[in-house]
């Protein structure tokens, strides 16, 4: 077993169930799921969520196209969601796959601790590059969603990604 | 680091673990400037950002300080949730979490216009540009 690539935490003043239907409901996660760049459009996540299915990561306009697709691999609501995570002409070959778990803790009743966990990613430079800037803001936004009822507005960035130091 | 007994009641002894993760871990951006505003552990983060999920023995060999002290700093930086830990095995691992910096720049900076900040970094680069590029 290797170590994660990323590991990202968010503590929100929310339930479990809420953050559940954050991450498995098209109609909540588009508002939420924007990258870091404005150009790109909302994703939102579509699948049945049942073990084996396949989900697909899909953008929020006419096109609908998807830029990531994979398989459901354990799916316990509202606690733990693991999917593999893929790009859709290697969706095949799930060597080249990586893999993503949600786990949704509460810490209370009314705090609830969201890690992601994202492994698997050492060999791919370009999509390391893209989550690592997307994980925060999606996490951030969903964060901010849950608490204030909104996502941060959206900022015309002058350059997409992070600063490469 | 003990504050003062509670007022006695069942009732606050039963919430004293949800006020801890209020006060101290969720994302508390006072907290995540404290720690922030020390130079070893911005150094401890840019490690983690290099090369990310370490050990603290790892972590030690890159800095010029007792082991001791590099576990407080580390302490510090998970209680403002700026590291993850993540166990494996025996190994205790070590994540840059950035998501509370995501907080800091959509409180801190898109709020007082973007724009205007980059205007002021153009005019900044290029006051400074020659003698950048000689260095």
């Amino acid at each position: 077993m290797t170590k994660p690539s990323y590991v990202y935490v968010t503590y929100i003043e929310t339930t479990a169930a809420r953050v559940w239907r954050a991450i498995t409901d098209p109609e909540v996660t588009g508002t939420y799921w924007m990258g870091p760049n404005a150009s790109v459009p909302a994703h939102v996540n579509v699948s049945d969520w049942k073990p084996g299915s396949q989900w697909e990561h899909q953008r929020v306009d006419e096109t609908k196209a998807v830029d990531i697709a994979g398989t459901v691999i354990e799916s316990t609501p509202p606690k733990r969601l693991v999917i593999s995570w893929a790009r859709p002409a290697e969706l095949a070959d799930t060597s080249k796959h990586s893999r993503v778990t949600f786990d949704i803790e509460p810490i209370g009743d009314a705090l609830v601790k969201l890690t992601v966990t994202h492994e698997g990613l050492e060999k791919d430079e370009k999509m390391l590059a893209g989550i690592s800037s997307g994980w925060p803001m999606v996490l951030s936004n969903l964060k901010s969603l849950l608490e204030r009822g909104k996502a941060l507005p959206r900022v015309k960035l002058e350059t997409a990604g992070p600063v490469k130091g | 680091m003990r504050a003062a007994a509670p007022p006695c009641g069942p009732r606050l002894t039963c919430k004293y673990l949800l006020a801890y993760y209020r006060d101290t871990v969720k994302g508390d951006l006072d907290k995540v400037f404290k720690a922030l505003a020390d130079p070893t552990r911005r150094r401890l983060l840019d490690q983690l950002h290099r090369d990310n999920g370490q050990t603290l023995t790892a972590l030690c060999q890159h800095m010029d300080m007792t082991r001791q002290a590099v576990t407080q700093h580390l302490q510090l930086l998970t209680d403002a949730n700026l590291v993850a830990v993540v166990w494996q095995g025996r190994e205790k691992l070590h994540y840059l979490n950035p998501v509370p910096l995501y907080e800091i720049q959509d409180r801190w900076i898109n709020k007082f216009e973007r724009g205007r900040l980059a205007a002021l970094r153009n005019l900044k680069r290029t006051l400074e540009g020659d003698h950048h590029d000689k260095t």
